[in-house]
C-alpha cells in the first residue's frame, strides 16, 4: 500500500503515529505530493493523507486510515472510540482548523487562537477526568487518543495554547507526545518549527469561515435535557419534602467583618477606578458589578466575605483634571470619589467598604512595603533624562511637553508620539521643546529613579505560580497574560515618579518624588481595609485562612497577578496573595468602544436618565458579561433580551404561579401530591440548581445566569402542559392536579427569587415580598431545592415584575447616546436573517434623509459628480431596506420625469 | 430529516423490535442514546453501529479490516460532508465526487451491502428527492445506486420513492 503526504500536512501526524500498528502487516510506502495535487481519482478536491491500498481503493479520511492500521493489528472497533471519532470529524476538526488558521496563517495570538477551541478542549479534559482513565477509550492507549492526539499536537505542543486549568488533557498529552511512535511522527511533520511547519500547507487551504459565527454569538446554546436517573429522582424529592427545616441558621451580621478560623472566608476586591472618570458600562461590569454578583452569591453560600474596592486617586491624571477644573488636587478626588461612590449606590453593588487611596494608611503601608523591599535588595538605582521646567519647578510628563516632531518636522508633536507621522517619540528627541502649561523651554536634566528588582524576584513568583494556579480559578486570559510576561522575561520597572500628588518616596535624595501609581495603587487595597477596620492584617497577612478573589478587565492582570505578587513576595512579610484572578475581556459599545471625548456609549452617571430600572441594567450587563470573549452593548439586543427574557420568560412564569395561588386558592399555597412527571421536574429543577451553583463556584457568572433562565423556561412549559386554569373547573382529581402543579410553581418562583439575588436584588426582594417568602429562605441558597413556600403558606399582593421596553424609547436612547448603526451594508444573508423592525424603521429614516440631500442638491444645479455620489448612496440605502424587509429589488428604471 | 426519525427508521430496517427514545443535544442537534448498561452514546454514526451490533448484524460493518475501514470512512462522509451543507454548489461537487466514485461499484464497499449505504441514503434522500431528470441522468451512478437502495428490502419504509427513468432522455448529457 501507498501513502500519500505533502509537506506540512497536518493529517500526517496521527497517520504516521498509527503507521507502526501496520508493521511486520503490509508494505508501505510513503510519496510527498504537492499539497494541490488531486491523489484520489474520485475526489474533485485535493485531500492528502490519502492511502492507496493494494486492491486499489483508496482511503482518504485520516481517522479512516489510522482505523486501518489498528485493524490490521488485530484491535476490534468499540463504540467508545467511534464516538470519540465521530467527535473528533464533527465538532473538533472545524473548530481546528478554525483555531490553526487563525494561529499559522493570520499571525493571530491568545485568545483568538484558543477561544475557537476551548471547549473542545474542556470537553477532553472533562472526559478524562470523570472516568478516570488515562486514556480516552480506557486503559490502554488506543485509536482514539491517536486520532485526536495527531490533531491537536500542533496547537497544544506550545505550552501557551494547552491551559493548565485542564489537568487530565495535560497528562494525557504529556503521556502520548513522550511515546516513541508520536514523537517521530512529530520529529516528521513539525521538523522542530513547531505549528510553523504546517504554514505552506494551510496557506493553500480555504479560510475556514463557518466557525466565526458560533464563536461570537451572545445567544444562549440550546439547552439539552440531561437523562435522569431513577436515584437522581429520589433524592431530590427527598430533599424537597424536608423543607425549611434543612436549612442551616442564619450567620449573624459581623461588624467589622474578620475572618474566622475553620470557616471559608473570602476576600473580595473590585479593580480601583481611577478617581478623574465617570466610569462606563464596560468599566461597571468589568469589575464591580461582576465582584458584586460574586459577593453576593458567596454570602448566600453563609461564605464569611468581605467586600471593597475605592477609588485610585493619585498621578499625573488627577493633577492635570485639577488644572483643567481650577481646583486642587484634593478637591478633584472628593468631587469625583462621591460622584463614583453614588453611581455605584444606584447600581446597587454591595460593597461593605468603599474607600480611596489618599489616605495616611496608604502612605503607612506603602512606605512599609518599600523599606521591607529596600533592605531586602530588591530596589535599583538608576538615572533617567527627562525635561524639566524651570519656571514651574518640575519635571514635565510626556503629555506636558509639545515641539517639533524630529522625524517630519510637524509643529505640534506631542511628548509620547507625532500625531502626524504617527512615530513614537522619546520626549527629549523633541525639537524646541514647550513646557504645556506656561509655554516655557525645558530644559533635558537627568533625575534620580527608583526601580523594582523584578528579575530577581522572578524565580519567587515562579514557585508561588505553580502553586496557585492548578486548580485555581484564575480566568484563562489571566493565565495567558501572566504566562506571556514571564516567557519574555521580566524586567527592572521604574517605581518612583517626579510629581507632587502621590505616596512620598522615603529616602534621602527622594524627596520630591512619589510612588508611581501602579506600586502603590495595588497596595490600595490594604489600606482601604485598614481604613475599615485596624484589625485589616488578619485579612492581608492571613493566607491559610483568606481565600483572595480578585476582579478586574484583562488590561489589569499584570499589576496583580505579577508586580504586586513581586512586592508582597520580596516584603517577606505573609501577605495574602490573589488565589483566584478574574479577568474580563472587553464590552464594546454597538459597533465601536466607549468614548467620553466623542461622547459615545453610556456612562455611570446617565444610566439613571434613561429611565429603565438599575436591575435591568444589571441584568443585561451580565448576560452580556464579556466572559472569554469581547462582548458588545446592543441598545436592540437588551429591548429584545428585556422582552424576551425578562417579561416573557422569568417575569411571565413568576407572575403566572403567584397569580394561580392568589386567584384559584385563596391566596395559600394549595396541597401538593407530586404524580412522577413532577418528580422529574423536581430533579430537573436541582441538577439545574447544582449547575448554578458549579457555575458560580468557578466564577462564571454569565453562565450561570443562563441557569436560572432555563428553570423559568421548565417552569412555563409545565405549567403550560398542565393547564391549571382548566383543570381548576374540573372534578375534584382535576382540582387536585391544579393544585399541585400550581405548588410546586410558586416554589420554583420561590428559588429563581434566591439564585436571582446576586444578578437582580431589587427584582429578588420584590419576589420575595410578593410571596411572602419566609426569611431564613430568602438569605441561604443550598444545593437542593426545597419546598420552602409548604401548603397553607399565605401569600402576598403579587404584581407584575418587569416593563416591556418600546421600539421608540430604546431609538431615542440610542440616538441620545450615539453611536449606532452599522457602518458596513450587511450582507443580504444577514439582512434577510436579522431585519428587526426596528432597523427596517431607522433604515427607512436615513432613505428618507439621503432623498431630502439628493433633491436639495439637484434643487440648488450641485455639481455633477457630488449628485451621482449621493445618489448612489441613496440607492445603496433603499437596497439594504429592500433586503431588510424581504422585497424583491426594484430594478433601477430609466430616466424618471420628475 | 431528524436524527432520531432516522434512527429509528434504521432500528426497523435492521428488525430490532424495542424501540429506542433518543434525545438531541445542541445546535446541531446531535442525537444521543441512553443504553441500559453504561454511558449514553452521542453522535449518529456511532448510535448506527451500535444498533447493528445490537441487532447482530455485525457484517453491515464490513467484514475484512479493508472493508471496515471503507465503511467508516463513509460514515464519517455522511456525517462531515452530506449533513450541514445545504448549498447547491456544495451538493453538485458531492454527487459528482460520488458519481465517479460509483462508477465500478454496486455498493460503497463494492459488492456487499453496508450501514454505509443505508445511511448515506438517509441522507441524500432530501437532495436527491429534488433533483430533475437531466441531473438524474448526469449522476447516472449514483441514481443507479440510489435506485438500487430504495428498493432493498426494508430500507425505505415512509420515504418517497424518487422516480428513475429507465430510459435516457438526454443522450449527451454524460
Amino acid at each position: 500500500m501507498r501513502l500519500f503526504v505533502s509537506e506540512g500536512a497536518p493529517g500526517s501526524l496521527p497517520v504516521l503515529a498509527a503507521a507502526g500498528r501496520a508493521q511486520g502487516r503490509a508494505e508501505l510506502l510513503v510519496s510527498t505530493v504537492d499539497p494541490e495535487e488531486c491523489v484520489v481519482p474520485f475526489l474533485t478536491w485535493p485531500k492528502v493523507p490519502v492511502l492507496q491500498l493494494d486492491s486499489g481503493n483508496y482511503l482518504f479520511s485520516t481517522s479512516a486510515i489510522c482505523r486501518y492500521f489498528f485493524l490490521l493489528s488485530g484491535w476490534e472497533q468499540d463504540d467508545l472510540t467511534n464516538q470519540w471519532l465521530e467527535w473528533e470529524a464533527t465538532e473538533l476538526q472545524p473548530a481546528l482548523s478554525a483555531a490553526l488558521y487563525y494561529l499559522v496563517v493570520q499571525g493571530k495570538k491568545g485568545e483568538d487562537v484558543l477561544g475557537p477551541v476551548r471547549r473542545a478542549l474542556t470537553h477532553i479534559d472533562h472526559s478524562l477526568s470523570r472516568r478516570s482513565c488515562p486514556f480516552l477509550a480506557g486503559d490502554t492507549e488506543s485509536l482514539a487518543d491517536i486520532v485526536l492526539w495527531g490533531a491537536l499536537y500542533p496547537l497544544l505542543q506550545d505550552p501557551a495554547y494547552l491551559p493548565e486549568e485542564l489537568g487530565a488533557l495535560h497528562s494525557w498529552f504529556q503521556t502520548l507526545s513522550s511515546q516513541e511512535p508520536c514523537q517521530r511522527a512529530a520529529e516528521t511533520v513539525l521538523k522542530q518549527q513547531g505549528v510553523m511547519a504546517l504554514r505552506p500547507y494551510l496557506q493553500k487551504q480555504p479560510q475556514p469561515g463557518s466557525f466565526e459565527g458560533r464563536a461570537v454569538s451572545n445567544e444562549p446554546e440550546e439547552e439539552e435535557l440531561a437523562t435522569l436517573s431513577e436515584e437522581e429522582i429520589s433524592m431530590a424529592v427527598t430533599a424537597w419534602e424536608k423543607g425549611l427545616g434543612s436549612l442551616p441558621p442564619l450567620r449573624p451580621q459581623q461588624n467589622p467583618v474578620l475572618p474566622v478560623a475553620g470557616e471559608r472566608n473570602v476576600l473580595i476586591t473590585s479593580a480601583l477606578p481611577y478617581v478623574n472618570n465617570v466610569p462606563h458600562l464596560g468599566n461597571i461590569i468589568g469589575c464591580v458589578l461582576s465582584a458584586d454578583v460574586f459577593a453576593r452569591y458567596s454570602r448566600l453560600r453563609q461564605w464569611n466575605t468581605l467586600y471593597l474596592c475605592g477609588t485610585d486617586e493619585y498621578g499625573t491624571a488627577t493633577e492635570t483634571k485639577a488644572m483643567e477644573e481650577g481646583l486642587t488636587p484634593q478637591e478633584i478626588c472628593d468631587k469625583y470619589h462621591a460622584i463614583h461612590a453614588d453611581i455605584y449606590c444606584w447600581f446597587n453593588i454591595s460593597f461593605d467598604i468603599f474607600g480611596r487611596t489618599t489616605t495616611p494608611q496608604q502612605t503607612k503601608i506603602t512606605q512599609d512595603i518599600f523599606q521591607r523591599l529596600l533592605t531586602r535588595g530588591f530596589v535599583l538605582q538608576d538615572t533617567v533624562e527627562q525635561l524639566r521646567c524651570e519656571r514651574c519647578a518640575r519635571f514635565l510628563a510626556d503629555r506636558f511637553v509639545e515641539g517639533v516632531c524630529p522625524f517630519c518636522g510637524y509643529e505640534e508633536a506631542r511628548g509620547d508620539q507625532c500625531d502626524k507621522c504617527g512615530k513614537l517619540i522619546n520626549a527629549i528627541e523633541l525639537k524646541k521643546p514647550q513646557c504645556k502649561v506656561c509655554r516655557s523651554c525645558p530644559v533635558v536634566k537627568s533625575s534620580q529613579h527608583l526601580f523594582l528588582d523584578l528579575p530577581k524576584l522572578e524565580k519567587r513568583l515562579e514557585e508561588w505560580l505553580g502553586k496557585t494556579l492548578p486548580g485555581s480559578d484564575w480566568t484563562p486570559n489571566a493565565r495567558f497574560i501572566i504566562r506571556s510576561w514571564l516567557r519574555d522575561g521580566l524586567k527592572p520597572r521604574c517605581i518612583t515618579r517626579d510629581l507632587k500628588w502621590g505616596t512620598p518616596v522615603p529616602l534621602e535624595g527622594f524627596e520630591d518624588k512619589v510612588f508611581y501609581v501602579w506600586f502603590d495603587a495595588t497596595i490600595g487595597y490594604l489600606s482601604i481595609t485598614a481604613n475599615y477596620t485596624d484589625q485589616w492584617e488578619r485579612w492581608w497577612k492571613n493566607p491559610e485562612q483568606v481565600n483572595l478573589y480578585q476582579f478586574m478587565a484583562k488590561d489589569n492582570v499584570p499589576f496583580h497577578g505579577l508586580v504586586f505578587p513581586c512586592s508582597a513576595l520580596g516584603a517577606e512579610d505573609n501577605y495574602t496573595l490573589v488565589s483566584h484572578l478574574i479577568a474580563t475581556e472587553y464590552l464594546n459599545y454597538e459597533d465601536g468602544k466607549f468614548s467620553k471625548s466623542r461622547g459615545v456609549g453610556v456612562f455611570g452617571d446617565m444610566a439613571q436618565d434613561t429611565g429603565i430600572p438599575a436591575d435591568i441594567w444589571r441584568f443585561y450587563l451580565l448576560y452580556i458579561r464579556p466572559e472569554g470573549q469581547d462582548s458588545a452593548f446592543s441598545w436592540t439586543d437588551m429591548l429584545l433580551k428585556n422582552n424576551s427574557e425578562l417579561l416573557n420568560n422569568l417575569g411571565n412564569f413568576i407572575n403566572r404561579a403567584g397569580m394561580f395561588v392568589s386567584k384559584f386558592f385563596g391566596g395559600y399555597v394549595p396541597e401538593m401530591v407530586l404524580t412522577s412527571d413532577d418528580r422529574r421536574l423536581l430533579a430537573h429543577v436541582t441538577l439545574e440548581l447544582q449547575h448554578y451553583h458549579q457555575l458560580l463556584e468557578k466564577v462564571r457568572i454569565r453562565e450561570a445566569l443562563r441557569s436560572i433562565l432555563t428553570i423559568s423556561r421548565h417552569g412555563n412549559q409545565y405549567i403550560q402542559v398542565n393547564e391549571p386554569w382548566k383543570r381548576i373547573k374540573g372534578s375534584e382529581a382535576d382540582r387536585q392536579r391544579a393544585g399541585t402543579v400550581t405548588g410546586l410553581a410558586v416554589n420554583i418562583a420561590a428559588l429563581l427569587s434566591v439564585m436571582l439575588q446576586p444578578y437582580m436584588p431589587t427584582v429578588s426582594t420584590t419576589i420575595q415580598a410578593q410571596l411572602q417568602v419566609p426569611p431564613p429562605a430568602c438569605s441561604i441558597l443550598l444545593t437542593d431545592f426545597l419546598c420552602t413556600l409548604p401548603a397553607g403558606h399565605q401569600i402576598g399582593t403579587v404584581s407584575p415584575l418587569f416593563q416591556k421596553l418600546e421600539n421608540d424609547q430604546i431609538e431615542s436612547l440610542r440616538q441620545r447616546f450615539g453611536g449606532g448603526q452599522a457602518k458596513t451594508p450587511p450582507t443580504p444573508a444577514e439582512a434577510m436573517a436579522a431585519a428587526a423592525p426596528q432597523q427596517i424603521q431607522v433604515l427607512m429614516d436615513e432613505v428618507t434623509k439621503q432623498g431630502n440631500i439628493v433633491r436639495e442638491l439637484k434643487a440648488q444645479k450641485a455639481d455633477k459628480n457630488q449628485v451621482a455620489a449621493e445618489v448612489a448612496k441613496l440607492l445603496d440605502l433603499k437596497k439594504q431596506l429592500a433586503l431588510a424587509e424581504g422585497k424583491p429589488l426594484e430594478t433601477p428604471k430609466g430616466k424618471k420625469k420628475k | 430529516m431528524a436524527a432520531a426519525a432516522e434512527l429509528t427508521l434504521l432500528e426497523k430496517s435492521l428488525g430490532l423490535s424495542k424501540g429506542n427514545k433518543y434525545s438531541a443535544q445542541g445546535e446541531r442537534q446531535i442525537p444521543v442514546l441512553q443504553t441500559n448498561n453504561g454511558p449514553s452514546l452521542t453522535g449518529l454514526t456511532t448510535i448506527a453501529a451500535h444498533l447493528v451490533k445490537q441487532a447482530n448484524k455485525e457484517y453491515l460493518l464490513g467484514s475484512t479490516a479493508e472493508e471496515k475501514a471503507i465503511v467508516q470512512q463513509w460514515l464519517e462522509y455522511r456525517v462531515t460532508r452530506v449533513d450541514g451543507h445545504s448549498n447547491k454548489d456544495d451538493i453538485r461537487t458531492l454527487l459528482k465526487d460520488l458519481n465517479s466514485y460509483l462508477e465500478d461499484k454496486v455498493y460503497l464497499t463494492g459488492y456487499n451491502f453496508t450501514l454505509a449505504d443505508i445511511l448515506l441514503y438517509y441522507g441524500l434522500h432530501r437532495f436527491i428527492v429534488d433533483l430533475t431528470v437531466q441531473e438524474k441522468e448526469k449522476y447516472l451512478n449514483v441514481s443507479r445506486w440510489f435506485c438500487h437502495i430504495q428498493h432493498y428490502p426494508g430500507i425505505r419504509q415512509h420515504l418517497s420513492v424518487v422516480v428513475f427513468l429507465k430510459n435516457r432522455l438526454y443522450t449527451n448529457s454524460l
